[in-house]
C-alpha cells in the first residue's frame, strides 16, 4: 500500500497542525484551534490524537498506541495498524523501545525520557466546559484568568461527598497560568504529568490541540485543607503484585468476585517476566 | 548557493518536512538547545536553517515578512515557487525573516489577542554563529528546561518585556548555516 501519503494527511493539512502544536508548545495549556479533518475512523476514537501523531511522525519513529493502558484493545490496535499501513513506521508494545506514544487515557508507568512524545487523546478538551457551556464564555474566563468557578465546583465536591470527587480529567493549572483538561487520565497520573518528554493533546471533534514541553509545572488544583491526593484501589495487582500502579477492576464472575490488574499491560507483562507475581497467579499455579 | 527559484526544494517532501518539523518542535519545547536543521537550499542571504523552516511551516495560508537583505527578488522568487505564502509587512506576518538588525523594533510585530494569544508572528532569526553558550550567555528558566540553559541572544532587555506579556507575545528562532534553537515567549531570560 503506498498509495497514501505519508502518515495519510496531506501537506498542507500537516503544515496547519504543525503550526497548531508550535503554538501550544509555546503556549503551555492554551488550547489552540485547529481545522481538524475528516478521518477514516470516527469522532470519539482518537481522531485528534491521530492527526497530532500523522503531523509528528518521522520514518524513523517507533509507535506505540495505548487505550487505557492496554496495548490489545480495539482501538489502539486498529490506530497501531493505521501508521503501521501509511506511515509504514515500526510499532512496539514495549513503552521504553517506544518514540511516539498514543494514549487514551493513562500516562505509562514507566517514565518517559527527553526522546519520547506522548500524544493524548482528548474528548472534551475545555476543562470549564461542563461549568460554561458557551465558547465565547470559557475563552473569555481563560483570557481574564477567572477560575473560581472551577474551584467553587471542587467546593461543591466537598461538601457534598466530603472529599473532591472528581476522580479523572481532574483540572491542572499549567505554570501558573491556563488551567487545562489533562484528558480524562485518572487522577493518580496526574502527578506524572511533570516529566522529561513533550506532551501534545489533541481534540478532534472540538477542534483543538495543546501542549506541555518537558519540565511543565502542572498543579492539580486543591484546597489547603484538602490537598490533591492522586489515590488508587487499594490493592496489589493480582497478576504482578505491583503496589504502585494504577488498577482496573475486573468483574470475574456473578457471586461478586473481582480481580485488580495493573491497567498498564506492558507494565504488568515486564513485571510477571521479572519474575513478580500477585496472589491469583500463586492460586492458579497452586 | 542555487540561483534557479525552481531548485532547492524537498526532493521527498513528506518525510523531509518530518523530520525538518521534528527538529523545529524540538527546539522550541527546550529552549535553548541547538538541533541540525536542513533539506531546502534557499537562495542567498537565507541559511539553510531558516529555508527549511519556511518550507517546513510555511504555505499559501502564512504571510511572510522578509526583513531587510531577506527582501530580495531571488528569495521572492523562491518562496513563490516553493511556498506560495502571501508576502506581507510585519503587522500581518505569521512568520517574520531575517537579521536582528532588520527585524528589530519586535512592537511592530503582532502579539495575539488575549483570547486569541495565538495569533502572534513568529520570528526567524538569522544569526552569524548559533554556538552552545556556555556559562557566558542569557539565563533561560521556563517550560522545557529542567534547571537552567544558556543561551546567546543579541540583547535582553527586549526578551524580557517579550516574556512579561505572557501569554502574550512572540516567538523567536535563531538560525545560522544549518542549526536552529529557539526563545519562545514563556521563556523567562535573566
Amino acid at each position: 500500500m503506498t498509495d497514501y501519503n505519508f502518515a495519510y494527511l496531506d501537506e498542507q493539512t500537516k503544515r496547519m497542525i504543525r503550526r497548531a502544536i508550535l503554538k501550544g508548545l509555546a503556549i503551555p495549556g492554551y488550547q489552540v484551534p485547529f481545522a481538524s479533518r475528516e478521518m477514516p475512523m470516527p469522532y470519539g476514537w482518537g481522531t485528534g490524537g491521530v492527526q497530532v501523531s500523522a503531523a509528528t511522525l518521522t520514518p524513523d519513529d517507533t509507535f506505540k498506541v495505548i487505550d487505557q493502558g492496554a496495548d490489545d484493545t480495539t482501538n489502539a490496535v486498529s490506530i497501531r495498524q493505521f501508521f503501521e499501513k501509511t506511515a509504514d513506521v515500526e510499532t512496539t508494545t514495549e513503552t521504553s523501545e517506544a518514540t511516539v506514544i498514543q494514549t487514551r487515557h493513562r500516562i505509562p508507568e514507566e517514565p518517559l525520557s527527553e526522546d519520547q512524545i506522548l500524544v493524548y487523546q482528548v474528548p472534551i478538551p475545555e476543562p470549564l466546559r461542563f461549568l460554561e457551556p458557551r465558547e465565547t464564555e470559557t475563552r473569555k474566563m481563560h483570557a481574564l484568568e477567572e477560575y473560581g468557578l472551577m474551584h467553587v465546583k471542587l467546593y461543591e465536591d466537598i461538601s457534598r461527598h466530603g472529599h473532591i470527587a472528581t476522580a479523572y480529567a481532574y483540572p491542572v493549572k499549567v505554570e501558573g497560568r491556563y488551567v487545562m483538561d489533562p484528558s480524562p487520565i485518572p487522577k493518580f497520573d496526574n502527578p506524572k504529568m511533570e516529566m522529561a518528554a513533550i506532551q501534545l493533546f489533541g481534540a478532534g471533534r472540538e477542534q483543538r490541540i495543546y501542549a506541555l514541553p518537558p519540565y511543565t509545572k502542572v498543579v492539580s488544583l486543591d484546597f489547603e485543607d484538602h490537598p490533591f491526593d492522586p489515590s488508587k484501589a487499594p490493592h496489589p495487582c493480582g497478576l504482578c503484585g505491583a503496589e504502585h500502579s494504577y488498577l482496573d477492576e475486573v468483574i470475574t464472575d456473578d457471586q461478586g468476585g473481582r480481580m485488580f490488574v495493573c491497567s498498564d499491560t506492558d507494565y504488568c507483562e515486564k513485571r510477571r517476566a521479572a519474575g513478580h507475581v500477585g496472589t491469583l497467579t500463586q492460586e492458579a499455579a497452586a | 548557493m542555487q540561483t534557479n527559484a525552481l531548485e532547492g526544494g524537498f526532493a521527498q517532501p513528506a518525510q523531509q518536512s518530518a523530520l525538518a518539523f521534528r527538529a523545529i518542535m524540538d527546539v522550541l519545547a527546550r529552549p535553548g538547545q541547538i538541533k541540525d536543521l536542513s533539506g531546502a537550499i534557499p537562495p542567498l542571504p537565507l541559511s539553510i536553517a531558516a529555508g527549511t523552516a519556511l518550507l517546513t511551516l510555511c504555505d499559501t495560508d502564512t504571510g511572510v515578512y522578509l526583513a531587510g537583505d531577506a527582501d530580495c527578488a531571488a528569495v521572492r522568487e523562491w518562496i513563490a515557487f516553493h511556498i506560495g505564502a502571501p508576502l506581507v509587512g510585519p503587522s500581518h506576518a505569521d512568520f517574520a525573516v531575517g537579521t536582528w538588525a532588520a527585524l528589530v523594533p519586535i512592537s511592530a510585530y503582532p502579539i495575539g489577542t488575549a483570547e486569541y494569544p495565538d495569533r502572534s508572528t513568529t520570528l526567524i532569526v538569522e544569526t552569524d554563529a548559533l554556538e552552545a553558550a556556555g556559562s557566558k550567555g542569557a539565563t533561560l528558566t521556563g517550560p522545557g528546561i529542567q534547571q537552567t540553559a544558556q543561551m546567546h541572544l543579541p540583547e535582553v532587555a527586549v526578551f524580557q518585556h517579550n516574556h512579561a506579556l505572557f501569554p502574550l507575545g512572540l516567538d523567536f528562532f535563531f538560525t545560522s548555516g544549518s542549526r536552529i534553537a529557539a526563545l519562545p515567549r514563556s521563556t523567562e531570560v535573566r
